[in-house]
């Protein structure tokens, strides 16, 4: 037979990738279209984890609703609610205490640390480095340790508070909190050592799944997806809200556009993270004062509200009519544009590199588990689990390859 | 206590499903297994496929979509398996309770051997469930 007529013959299998999947996270459901080791076309549908949020926001008090709103993302915990009382407060015209705002800063990036020490462990369990996994996660506990401390929960914080925020900061436990933020910068020294160094990860995720420019722009891409393409992209540096405008930072850009450069962002925003809680601490012990103003009642109108989470900008708008209760509440949380960029960064790539590519965006994803192939003959089936294990293979494979060379 | 509980004793396989949750519960359960909880030191891990599992953990609240979905794995589940309601969402229905998306909580779809209520329930509330789950075959 002739390489044409085999070509001809080469049917094109359908992966379906959830809905369900033991590893974590939410159900999303991802079609592959492959012919052979090459992802033609991608699909997908969301909705499994729908729970009418909106409608619900609309029987809730605009007091309620903060709580409500935290439970849209777990791992976006600040993000929800900050962008949602930046939201009433942009309708109502409130000012917010100094004091306060630096809190929102330091609860918001403190979220970030821990939410970017995720990825870095998921990725790493993409690419077999377990030991990135372990790490990361093990190094993301003192974080969560602090948000008990000081806000009494690990997660779900309901630090947010319309005109303010819930609970102060104890300034004697300041020391603590610095001490902590110290203590992590050698373990982010550790995890951007074995990301930027390692020669197998250089050969993994350089090159692969590149976002260009332009189609960050077609598709309206966010936060640090859009970022690693180059795109000057932050709300916070954009539409400051809490106290971005008045601390020192900088934004992460990359150029690449592929995996890596995202994994570079994510790691460097650490570091920023980490200078920007130091500078609220320190602002703290100076300002002393309300942490809330007092809301008396919401005023007919519409209000919009932004927030940066670690996946991108968080936007919310408000409409009151004037009584306690919102009458229309919209939520749009980025993972809603960044995965739509699948359609472009996984089309071409083989299907082991599909794994870290869809993870690379971050999407509230990890949808790799209880996959199966349904080719002509309905004879293969692959796990979820056979995935990764394709991945970390492909991995294996390259480290030997460039032992040999050596 | 017959042959499939004495041998359901040891290492738990949990199956995680996740019904419409907001991930806190999920991430929670993977934190068990990293380094500061460990509890793949007495042979728990998550599997990827129903079939092998002794646990089914559901967190969330379980959505109409999810229903049907759920009383398949759980009926594709080998027996003897335990149920576990995970946070307050599969536990009561939480704060979404009165959603038009909701199912109902989780013990109206299928039985439930142990619940962890929290939101989301920290890490030693899910070892010690596991714990009493375990005690409870003896």
């Amino acid at each position: 037979m002739s390489d044409e007529n085999k070509n001809s013959k080469k049917e094109r299998t359908v992966i379906p990738i959830g809905p369900y999947h033991p590893l974590q996270e939410e159900p999303e459901y991802f079609q592959l279209h492959v012919e052979g080791e090459i992802v033609k076309k991608i699909e997908w549908r969301t909705s499994y984890n729908h729970r009418g949020i909106e409608k619900l926001s609309q029987s809730m008090s605009y007091d309620q609703v903060p709580y409500l709103v935290e439970r849209i993302c777990g791992i976006c915990s600040t993000s929800h609610p900050l962008s949602y009382v930046n939201a009433v407060e942009d309708l109502a015209e409130i000012e917010v205490p100094v004091r306060a705002k630096y809190i929102r800063t330091i609860i918001a990036e403190l979220e970030r640390l821990h939410s970017h020490l995720l990825w870095v462990g998921l990725a790493g369990h993409f690419l077999g480095f377990n030991t990135v996994w372990m790490w990361a996660w093990k190094y993301r506990e003192p974080v969560l340790e602090i948000m008990e401390a000081v806000t009494g929960n690990r997660q779900n914080y309901a630090m947010m508070k319309i005109g303010g925020i819930r609970r102060d900061i104890d300034n004697e436990d300041i020391p603590s909190i610095k001490k902590m933020l110290d203590d992590l910068k050698p373990k982010v020294d550790l995890l951007r050592g074995a990301v930027m160094d390692d020669p197998i990860i250089h050969a993994r995720t350089k090159g692969i799944g590149v976002l260009t420019p332009e189609d960050v722009h077609n598709y309206g891409a966010l936060g640090p997806t859009a970022r690693a393409s180059g795109i000057k992209d932050d709300i916070r540096r954009d539409y400051p809200y809490a106290a971005y405008d008045i601390i020192d930072w900088d934004v992460i850009v990359e150029e690449e556009g592929d995996v890596f450069a995202k994994a570079v962002v994510r790691i460097k925003e650490m570091y920023e993270s980490i200078s920007m809680i130091h500078q609220c601490l320190d602002a703290l012990k100076k300002e002393n004062g309300e942490i809330e103003t007092t809301v008396k009642e919401i005023p007919p109108g519409d209000g919009i509200g932004q927030a940066e989470a670690p996946r991108g900008e968080v936007f919310h708008f408000v409409r009151s009519d004037g009584t306690n209760r919102p009458v229309r509440h919209k939520v749009r949380a980025p993972s809603f544009c960044n995965v739509p960029t699948f359609e472009v960064t996984t089309v071409g790539e083989t299907i082991s590199d599909a794994a870290i590519i869809l993870a690379a965006v971050d999407p509230c994803y990890c949808c790799t588990e209880r996959m199966a192939v349904i080719n002509s003959e309905g004879e293969k089936s692959l796990t979820g689990d056979d995935l990764i294990k394709m991945s970390q293979q492909k991995t294996e494979r390259m480290r030997k390859s460039k032992k040999e060379n050596k | 206590m017959g042959f499939k509980e004495n041998a359901l004793k040891r290492s738990l396989w949990v199956f995680h499903f996740s019904g419409g949750s907001c991930n806190n519960c999920d991430i929670e359960l993977l934190d068990c297994l990293t380094p500061r909880y460990d509890l793949e030191r007495f042979g728990i891990e998550l599997v990827g496929s129903i079939r092998h599992a002794d646990i089914i953990a559901v967190t969330g609240i379980v959505n109409r979509q999810c229903k049907p979905r759920l009383e398949k794995i759980y009926k594709q589940a080998s027996k003897p398996v335990f149920v576990v309601a995970c946070g307050a969402c599969p536990c009561t229905g939480g704060i979404f309770k009165n959603s038009y998306h909701t199912a109902g909580p989780l013990d109206e779809i299928i039985p439930v051997d142990a619940y962890i209520p929290g939101c989301p329930p920290k890490p030693e509330a899910i070892i010690s469930a596991i714990v009493k789950l375990r005690n409870k075959l003896e």
